[in-house]
């Protein structure tokens, strides 16, 4: 097995793009690592992109934020300007495992690793975010939700390597909200899992709003139809009840040890209400 | 018989002397010794739950790079049938040689059947992976009610059932029944104005200890070995690997290394034998280490259980008649913790009438080990569960219910024999005064109450004192230390001696440097090992009188021991200034020599533990998740030497508990493949999962231990059980029984 740290985006898709066998970008290595002591991996090339100074920071830009692929969670935490615009997305990655593991893990490694049950997708996918791809040829962006194509699995070709994250500015009155649930209250995974974003009209009218469900499907499910239930409404009770069901509705889990597939249905709908709601009041709705 | 007497060092919270170096990294685990030369020990395991091994082909393997030696069943001896005594739990010699190693059949996912030393661990891995084996699949028999039914699939052969007045016709799973009891059932129920049944379920789990078993083996050519290894007990790994590899005792020697928890589960062996075999045939040393899944898979778990008890009581609460029907999974081979499963359950109460039968039945996961009060978790879920409705039933308080059938000083216990000074009732009373007990409830949160009980072992001991030539003491004993017992035994030889406890260092030595002594099990190191250290000083103390005696020129018994120093008892016409233990130890060349006390002993008399604990739980309706809010442990524990580690011992025993309750079970899939087999998904509570869990201390002196000790360690793992399930139906007002009590169990429940 080979190791590299290039200090170029350019280097290392290179790296990536010319490797033979397996090769790996290695970012906060919280799941690599784990996979590769575990024997679930034989890389025969890892490339490092902690040293790559364009990666390693959070930006600004047009209002937005663009993360890099080697921050780690714990950073966002840190970051207040981001916490109040996204606070569902980084509430997300400050759910990941624990202080250690935040200190390390990246919300690029999250999705790269394309779990089902990765806690910061749906808040990333709710909140709109794009990922920024970095390849030998060229460079491209695509929404978040299009990254992961089935567990393990992603659309990345050979040689690209997610280069950074961006969100856009938040609209005036939006607010977004991610809650899982795990058995525990710590170093768990996601039985299921709902990320909420919405924009308030007048009178506190949902205007717009965007519903991601993760565990319950091979990817995080981009649930329209739930979002559909509240926009236009106060997010009364009528439209909680029709959010829920619309939720529960485009659930296609799976039974495991993890959790019954009834189970994860039925907390996918009160999941995605409670998180409407804290959404909805983040939005400065009353 | 104890004795009152204002103590010096018992009950100071001192600082244990193994502490600084188990949290800064430096103590040496099972996995941290090394020799030159060593290899590397993995072991092989059957992919299969039941299978005849049809073959074993190591030719391959054998030639691979780096290896030097492979084992298989053929390669080691055949072991007499012969009960293990001295343990914590049941079993065989001849069962555990072949829980070792298998031989004919591979009885469960992850049976040992092959093991190989090489060089490196990738080499032993790949050589592993070259080894053929042709399995025959059998049918996996997975619970107690399939291995029970008569057409069940057959585990061992010719296992007939042990325990009834004839032997049966045909064989079976059920490798024992027992029956406990007293009185006439029929009777008592007949007398019942109400009568309760119901049946309980708990599930498979394990000790979840945090170091993983590890040994490192080398034997010389003489045929001796040495084993370094974490265990609970140094000098059952002798005997075991003995009996295993029909080697003479004399010949092993085993170092215990500081040890990561064990709980019960490192009362046996599962890969010492083997690293000394490779050892032998390779020539080299042998380091083995298992992997956390192999613990989960192929160390010893607890029983699962299938309860049925039935209760009769008066409409003011009076119990007239208990039965219990209890089937405890052993694993693949006969001996699970049901015997003190069914002493226990109805220790804790009064009744004329009652009926225990329980059953020992194989079933193809591993073989049961001991986990902390073996077997008294499983049945007293049931019937504190069971009471608990009971209550409800007959609208009383369920600490007024259990205060009206309590057993007290004299009473029969239902085990057997009549109880000395115990402290049942004051638990109750304690808990019915405590300040959290009449704490109010919000929506959606319930309490329950429990108790737990646990009988405390005695067994044998030894113990040295040496006392340096500047009089510190050098206290040498044979349990290794799990729970802070060096500091327990440096505060009962600085009480003795009447010397600080900073005087005192304890040393855990190895089977040839320090007297036989049992297992670090049963709650009984405190106490048995424990007396045998108090005897050992007081052995010191007198030797001292001695010598002052001769330095004075006066009988030794007109030397007193005081506050450290022999003095002249009052009275004694001699002009003498009183000698301190360094005095006299420094004057030791002059008096007869080096101040050697030494004690060995069969403790007997361990004061039973008796508790009642409380807590309150949450739920959350929508998703069926219950959070502990508050919890709160009261134990009888005789006398608290260090009262930290006392508390420490409830708080511990609660949080396994609760795992228990609430999320811990082994999953198995239709294959009997065991599907969690690690901490991500096996869920023992994290640290943020529980509330501070308050504790309160009952001193009720056990009158068999000078200093009135009674076991600790094992009894707070009982009631949380019940606890929290019992909690859990007040809070839902849905009773479940089964545990765990995990939100998808609980959701369900919920909706009916
Ligand atoms: C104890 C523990 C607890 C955990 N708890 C949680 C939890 O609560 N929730 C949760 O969702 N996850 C959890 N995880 C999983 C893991 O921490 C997260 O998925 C984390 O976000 C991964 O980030 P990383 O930077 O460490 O990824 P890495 O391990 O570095 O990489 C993960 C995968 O993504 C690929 N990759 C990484 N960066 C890029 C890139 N820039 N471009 C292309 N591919 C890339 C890697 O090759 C690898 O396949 C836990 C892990 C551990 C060990």
């Amino acid at each position: 097995m080979r190791y590299a740290a290039p200090t170029s985006m350019k280097e290392a898709t290179g790296l990536m793009a010319k490797a033979k066998g397996k090769a790996f970008v290695l970012a906060g290595g919280t799941d690599l690592l784990v996979r590769l002591k575990g024997g679930f991996v034989e890389p025969d090339l890892v490339v490092d992109i902690k040293r790559i100074p364009a990666v390693t920071k959070i930006t600004k830009a047009g209002g937005g934020f663009r993360i890099g692929a080697a921050v780690p969670c714990a950073e966002l935490g840190e970051n207040a300007a981001l916490k109040k615009a996204w606070p569902g997305v980084v509430e997300a990655a400050n759910l990941i495992g624990s202080d250690q593991i935040q200190g390390r893990c990246t919300i690029v490694g999250n999705l790269c690793n394309a779990s089902p049950a990765a806690d910061s997708v749906p808040a990333m996918v709710a909140a709109g975010a794009k990922a920024a791809i970095a390849g030998p040829r060229g460079r491209r962006t695509v929404a978040v939700e299009d990254v992961v194509s089935g567990p393990g699995k992603t659309t990345l070709k050979k040689g690209e390597i997610v280069e950074a994250i961006s969100l856009p500015k938040p609209k005036p009155k939006t607010g977004d909200a991610y809650l899982r649930f795990i058995p525990r209250t710590e170093m768990d995974i996601a039985v299921v899992s709902a990320g909420v974003c919405l924009t308030l009209g007048a009178k506190g009218v949902v205007k717009s709003a965007r519903v991601a469900l993760g565990a319950v499907g091979p990817t995080v499910i981009v649930a329209n139809a739930a979002a559909a239930a509240i926009i236009g409404t106060t997010l009364d009770e009528a439209a909680l009840e029709k959010l829920a069901a619309a939720a529960r509705a485009a659930c296609k889990p799976i039974d495991d040890k993890r959790g019954t597939v009834e189970f994860r249905i039925e907390v996918a709908g009160v999941l995605a209400k409670r998180a409407a709601k804290i959404a909805y009041q983040r939005a400065g709705g009353k | 018989m104890s004795e009152v007497r204002n103590f010096r060092a018992i009950g100071q919270r001192v600082i244990r002397p193994d502490g600084v170096d188990k949290v800064t990294g430096r103590a040496n685990f099972g996995a941290d010794f090394s020799l030159p030369g060593m290899l590397y020990g993995r072991v092989l395991r059957s992919p299969h739950a039941h299978a005849r091994i049809v073959s074993i082909d190591t030719k391959r393997a054998a030639k691979m790079p780096g290896v030097h030696a492979i084992v298989t069943g053929a390669d080691f001896p055949g072991v007499q049938s012969e009960e293990i005594t001295g343990g914590e739990g049941a079993g065989n010699y001849k069962d555990l040689a072949v829980n070792v190693m298998a031989r004919d059949k591979a009885l469960y996912h992850g049976h040992a059947v092959a093991a190989v030393a090489a060089a490196s661990i990738a080499e032993a891995e790949a050589a592993l992976a070259a080894i053929k084996v042709k399995y025959e699949k059998l049918p996996a028999v997975m619970d107690v009610d399939t291995a029970m039914a008569d057409d069940a699939a057959l585990i061992e052969e010719d296992l007939y059932t042990a325990g009834l007045p004839e032997k049966p016709t045909k064989p079976s799973n059920i490798a024992m029944v027992m029956e406990l009891k007293r009185g006439d059932v029929e009777v008592g129920f007949r007398d019942a104005d109400v009568v309760v049944e119901e049946t309980y379920r708990t599930p498979t789990v394990h000790q979840g200890y945090i170091e993983p078993h590890a040994c490192l083996a080398t034997i010389n050519q003489g045929g001796q070995a040495t084993v370094w290894c974490c265990t609970q007990g140094h000098f059952d790994v002798r005997s075991s690997t003995s009996k295993v590899l029909a080697m003479n005792v004399a010949d092993i020697r085993v170092i215990p290394s500081e040890i990561g928890g064990g709980f019960g589960g490192k009362t046996t062996v599962y890969i010492e034998p083997v690293a000394v075999l490779l050892s032998k045939k390779s020539g080299r040393p042998v380091k083995m280490t298992m992997t956390r899944e192999e613990v989960f898979r192929a160390s010893g778990p607890a029983s699962a259980t299938k309860c049925v008890i039935k209760i009769g009581a008066k409409k003011d609460g009076t119990l007239t008649a208990m039965t219990a029907w209890l089937a405890y999974e052993a694993g693949a081979f006969r001996g699970s913790s049901l015997a003190p499963g069914a002493m226990c359950i109805f220790a804790p109460y009064k009744v004329d009438h009652f009926l225990i039968r329980g059953f020992d039945v194989l079933v193809n996961k591993p073989k049961v080990a001991a986990y902390r009060a073996p077997g008294a978790p499983q049945s007293m879920y049931a019937c504190e569960s069971l009471l608990d409705e009971l209550a409800r039933k007959l609208d009383l308080d369920p600490i007024d219910l259990r205060l009206k059938n309590a057993v007290e000083e004299g009473s029969q216990a239902a085990y057997g024999p009549k109880f000395n000074a115990i402290g049942f009732r004051e638990c109750l009373e304690a808990a019915k005064r405590h300040p959290n007990y009449a704490l109010p409830l919000g929506p959606n949160e319930g309490r329950g109450v429990a108790a737990g009980f646990w009988f405390n072992a005695g067994m044998q001991s030894s113990a040295e004192i040496h006392i340096n030539e500047n009089g510190t003491v050098t206290v040498i004993e044979g349990n290794p230390d799990i729970g802070g017992s060096r500091a327990s035994m440096a505060l009962m030889a600085a009480e003795e001696l009447g010397v600080p406890y900073d005087r005192v260092r304890v040393q855990i030595a190895d089977t040839e440097s320090a007297g036989y002594t049992n297992v670090t099990g049963g709650s009984r190191v405190t106490f048995a090992t424990g007396m045998a250290v108090i005897h050992a000083a007081r052995d010191i103390v007198g030797q001292c009188k001695q010598r002052a005696a001769a330095t004075w020129g006066i009988d030794a018994d007109m030397v007193d021991w005081q506050d450290g120093h022999a003095v002249p008892k009052p009275g004694v016409n001699a002009d003498v200034k009183p000698l301190s233990l360094a005095d006299i130890a420094g004057n030791a060349a002059r008096t007869g020599g080096p101040l050697l006390g030494r004690a060995s002993l069969n403790a007997r008399g361990a004061g039973p533990g008796f508790a009642v604990n409380f807590a309150d739980v949450r739920v959350d309706p929508d998703t069926g998740k219950l959070d502990v809010l508050r919890y709160t442990a009261i134990q009888d524990v005789g006398k608290a030497i260090h009262p930290s580690y006392v508390e420490g011992q409830l708080q511990g025993g609660a949080a396994q508990g609760i795992g228990w309750a609430l999320n811990e079970e082994y999953v198995y899939d239709a294959n009997g493949v065991m599907e969690n087999a690690g901490f991500l998904d096996y869920r023992v509570p994290v640290a943020s999962d529980l509330p501070m869990i308050d504790t309160q201390l009952v001193e009720v002196p056990n009158p068999s231990h000078p200093y009135g000790v009674r076991g600790v360690g094992e009894t707070p793992i009982v009631a949380p059980l019940a606890v929290i399930a019992n909690a859990a139906h007040s809070a839902t007002g849905v009773r479940i029984r089964e545990l765990p009590l995990s939100p998808p169990r609980v959701l369900a429940a919920l909706e009916g």
